[in-house]
This record gives C-alpha cells, structure tokens and sequence, in this order.
C-alpha cells in the first residue's frame, strides 16, 4: 500500500517535472518538444534517482555511525568532491566529462582517507573516528577550496560556487544512463545488509549476539553508502538535507526497519529532490536557483522540528 | 542420564592486546543442557571476559572454548546466534522500537537473505513472548517499560532465537528486589521446563546459590572456586574473594552469604 502511495507520488511529481518550465509550452505540443524529451525528462529523472541515492546513503550511514543526526555528506565527502571539482574549474580542463570525474576522484579520495583514519584504532572500523575524522578531512578540503575559489577569476569563481551548491543544469540522457548502470550496485549492497543495520542500532555487541558480522557490515556499508553518495555528488553537486531528513521521515511514517526503510528513503528522497529541482528552475526564471538552496530552505525547518522532537523525547 | 554438553571452556586464558597482564587464566567450565549455572566474582575478576571467550568474541591465548564440539570462534555470527541467546549488560535504543519488533530481532538468524518472517518465526515469538509474560506489553513502546518489564523483554528476544543455551550478564543490576525475584524464577523455571543450558553472570551471591546448580568464583581472572553452591561458598573462599568478613549460614540446603559489621575496638 505505501509503495502504491509512494510510486503515485514519484510520477506525479515527474509528470509535474515535464509540465512546468520556463519556456511555456502548450499541453498539445508537450509530447512532441524536445524540450521534454532533451531536458525535462532527463533532468527530472536523474534528480529523482540522485535524490533516491542520497535517503538510502544517509538511512544506511545514520545507523552505521549510530548517530540519528549524520548526514551522508558529514563524512567528509563533499569536502573532496568539492575540492575536486573546483580544481577542475581553475585548471580549465576541458570535456564535460572532467568536473563530475574530478568531483568524484575528489570524492573517493576524502573516502578513503577518511575510512583510514577509521581504522586507526585496529582492525574494526571505528564509527565515532569516522565522524570525527569525516569533519576533518571535510574542513580541510573546504580550506583548500575555498584557497582556490579566491584565487580565481570572477566567472570561474561564480561557476565554482553555484557547482558548490549543487544542480541538475547538465543532465543528460547519458548521465542518467551511467548513474543507472552504476547504482544498482552500491543499492544492492546496502539493501542486503538492511537486517543487519536493524540489529547495529543496538550497538555493536549485541548486533554479533544477534548473528550480525559487525565487522564486514560496517565496511560494506560505508563504502557502499560513500560511493553512493560520490556518484550524486559527481553529477549534481553538493545537496543538503535530503540524506538527513528524508530518512527520519520515513522512520516516523513507516517505522525504523531498514527493509522498508531503504526503499522508501529512495522513493521519498526521489520525489523531495525531482520536486526541488523543479521548484529551482521556475521560481526565478529565467534565472536557477542552485538546488541545494532550495532543499537546505525546506530542510533546515524540518530539521529544526526534528532536532526539538528528539531533545524533547 | 547424559545431558547434551553444550558449552566447554578447557583451560581458558585470555589476553587483551597490550593489556599488562592476562585476563582470564586457565579458567574451566562445562555447561550441560538444563544446567543453570552462575558465575560471581568482585568487579574485574574476569567474569565479562569469560563470556566474550565462550562466545568466540575473544581468541583464547591457551586452552579451549567449545560450543556443541566446535571451536567458539569457527561458528559464523549467524550460526551461533541459532544456538546461543545473549543479554548483554548494556545496548542502546538508537530508534524508538515497540515491544513485539524488538523480539522479533531474535529471529533474525533464522531468515533468509530475501525471505520475511513466516509462521513458524511468528509463533516462535509469540511462545517467547508468553514464556516471559509479557503478552500484554507486545504493542507498547520500548521507553514506556519499568526496568524489569525491559528485562523480560530482552530476555524474550533471547527466547525468540529458539536458543540451546541463554547466557545473562548481570541481568538483574538496578533492579527491585520483586522484578530481581521474577527474572531468577523466570531463568529457573526456562531452564527447567524448556532445557535449556544458562550461564549467568551476577552479583547476587544469595540468589545465585539458591537459583543455580553450579556456581563458578573468579577472581583476578581465576577459578577460585567451581561446583555446587553448598561446596563453593564456604566461609574462607569468600572472605577471600570479596575481601570481606562474612558469616555463611543456611537456608534452605543453601548456603547464604551474611556480611559482618567492622567492629570498632573501644579505645
């Protein structure tokens, strides 16, 4: 029933993805525009399944560092991609390929020297190093990149900091195409481990008692969820929120489990994204907002909310 | 008559890595299916460390940890939690969770990657809801629960497990003497009617000798003392253990621990 809900929801907001625009086409002429075709729909469908990505990492990545308020992007990951991506804007590199590879090369490199500070303690991924760890890795890379951004010149430094704040401007069919071909993976992994991440929740001991691995699990998941989230940030820049509140919600509607919790932090962090995508293309035309605005504007209020329900209870 | 053996510590020693001296030293331990047994000790004798090296969490360093003849650290997780059912002393409730989802944890083991819960794992933890009395809280909120209720309800996720051997650490610490009474009777009759093996780690000197039929005295990471209450809680090993003057006397053809005043010489 929450799926029929859910998939409801999802292509009503795509279809209301298409509808909308600046460029105000007729209804009759809509099937036939390339605008929809080129743009519309690949731009709605690829925020969709970026936004999907980024609820399952922060559902997975919120009981992995047993720790209701991470966000996917705390672990330091959007300080590298940032760092990367902007270094590519101030190298001049040229391809549309090179940002959201160097983005993603900057992604995975604060991964992996994040998730070796983890490991410093010995042999077992320690969750609160890598928090911890995560911030630091991520202040230093904003240091760096905020070095770079002032040292460049004013256009570069305009399109450094709207990629900063994420958007979907460049989607493509075949962005699309290669996330499609590269998230099933990462997907299929954290959704396998969903009763194990149910049992983490009672922490690491009592997980083993209840036949949870803890070891390999912690490391699945964080690398799973760390390339999950590397792959969106690649193609959409860094977005808030939707890893951290998107997960509570549907902990609040649909309970805590993580069988129904992953799906439907896909679903719901498809639809929040695809409908903030769209509402940060037609608020200000012909101008965008960058998204990552328009999701902190509807998430930081939610977040408050939720920050108070929890000291409450 | 031969009570399946379910759980062997042969000359156990354990080592935490860069601790200064050994852990657990040549402990011994053998638990029987139907067989309560409990394990005293002041704070720090090792009693923790015990159950972590049965249970495969720590390598011994010498000796032997054995659960139903294999080795405790070549079971899988999953394996062993099919066998065995754990209290631990502490967890957290990271997510508000309700009294029948945290029991149907214990099924976990037994489903498949793919599969839900069937009808067999279903009735599993009903029966173990009703074995811990605790039908009536299936539909209440975690954080609602007095202690002892929580208690219950741990104990039923264990249950759940379909378990051969139940192992409690310090289950009944902060607890009122009526819901420290219903867990002791509550571990006793399971053990009784279901045959289940039980290895519990306590403080209660007095109850472990009138619940259990073994009794295992660590001290500083050794066995001091192993066998039936009456054998094991003599005056001398206490005093000695517990580094303090007590008086034994009997209660019901068991042995009970009565501390002694420090008397003041008048000046």
């Amino acid at each position: 029933m929450k799926y029929v809900v859910l998939v409801g929801a999802a292509l009503a907001t795509l279809a209301a993805a298409l509808l909308v625009g600046p460029a105000n086409l007729p209804l009759a002429d809509l099937f036939g525009s390339p605008i929809v075709w080129q743009l519309r729909l690949p731009r709605a469908v690829l925020a969709f399944l970026v936004g999907g990505a980024l609820g399952v990492a922060g559902a997975s990545l919120q009981a992995l560092v047993r720790n209701p308020l991470a966000d996917p992007f705390l672990l330091g990951l959007s300080g590298g991609a940032g760092l990367g991506a902007v270094a590519a804007i101030a190298l001049h590199l040229p391809g549309p390929w090179a940002l959201p590879l160097a983005a993603f090369i900057g992604a995975v490199g604060a991964m992996a020297l994040v998730y070796r500070l983890g490991l410093m303690g010995g042999a077992e991924l320690d969750p609160r190093i890598l928090l911890l760890g995560g911030v630091a890795v991520g202040a230093f890379a904003a240091a760096v990149t905020t070095a770079l951004v002032s040292l460049a010149e004013a256009t570069e430094l305009r399109n450094a900091f709207l990629w900063l704040w994420g958007g979907f401007s460049g989607a493509s069919w075949t962005t699309v195409l290669v996330i499609l071909a590269y998230a099933p993976l990462p997907l299929g992994v954290l959704v396998a481990a969903a009763r194990p991440l149910d049992l983490l929740a009672l922490g690491e001991e009592p997980a083993q008692y209840l036949g949870a691995d803890v070891r390999r699990l912690k490391q699945g998941v964080y690398l799973a969820a760390s390339l999950l989230t590397a792959a969106a940030v690649a193609v959409a820049g860094v977005i808030g929120f939707v890893g951290l509140v998107v997960p509570h919600v549907c902990r609040l509607v649909w309970g805590r489990l993580h069988r129904t919790l992953l799906p439907t932090a896909f679903l719901t962090g498809g639809i929040l994204l695809a409908a903030a995508d769209t509402l940060a293309r037609t608020v200000a035309a012909p101008r965008e907002l960058p998204v990552g605005i328009v999701t902190a504007l509807l998430g930081v209020p939610v977040f408050a909310f939720l920050l108070r329900r929890w000291t409450v209870s | 008559m031969d009570r399946e053996l379910i759980l062997a510590l042969r000359g156990v020693t354990c080592r935490y890595p860069d601790a200064p001296r050994d852990s657990l030293v040549g402990v011994s331990l053998e638990v029987r299916a139907g067989e309560f047994h409990a394990v005293l000790g002041p704070n720090g004798s090792g009693k923790t460390t015990l159950v972590r090296a049965a249970l495969g969490l720590v390598g011994p360093v010498a000796g032997r940890a054995e659960i139903l003849g294999r080795p405790a650290g070549g079971w899988s997780r999953r394996e062993l939690a099919r066998v065995v059912g754990v209290l631990p002393q502490r967890e957290d409730n990271l997510f508000p969770q309700r009294v029948r989802e945290t029991v149907s944890l214990g099924r976990y083991p037994h489903l498949s990657l793919l599969g839900g819960m069937g009808a067999a794992d279903r009735a599993a933890v009903e029966r173990a809801l009703v074995a811990c009395d605790v039908t009536d809280l299936a539909d209440r909120w975690l954080w609602t629960l007095s202690g002892g209720e929580y208690q219950r309800v741990r104990l039923a996720r264990a249950l759940a497990q379909e378990p051969k051997l139940l192992v409690l650490d310090e289950p009944t610490a902060s607890l009122d003497l009526r819901h420290e009474m219903q867990l002791f009777e509550l571990v006793r009759a399971l053990v009784d009617a279901h045959g289940l093996g039980a290895l519990m780690i306590t403080h209660h000197v007095n109850l472990a000798t009138r619940f259990a039929d073994q009794v295992l005295i660590l001290a500083d990471g050794r066995a001091v003392a192993r066998g039936t209450p009456a054998d094991v809680l003599t005056r001398e090993t206490a005093d000695r253990v517990f580094a303090w003057p007590v008086s034994i006397v009997p209660f019901e053809g068991r042995p009970q621990m009565i501390p002694l005043r420090q008397r003041k010489e008048a000046p």
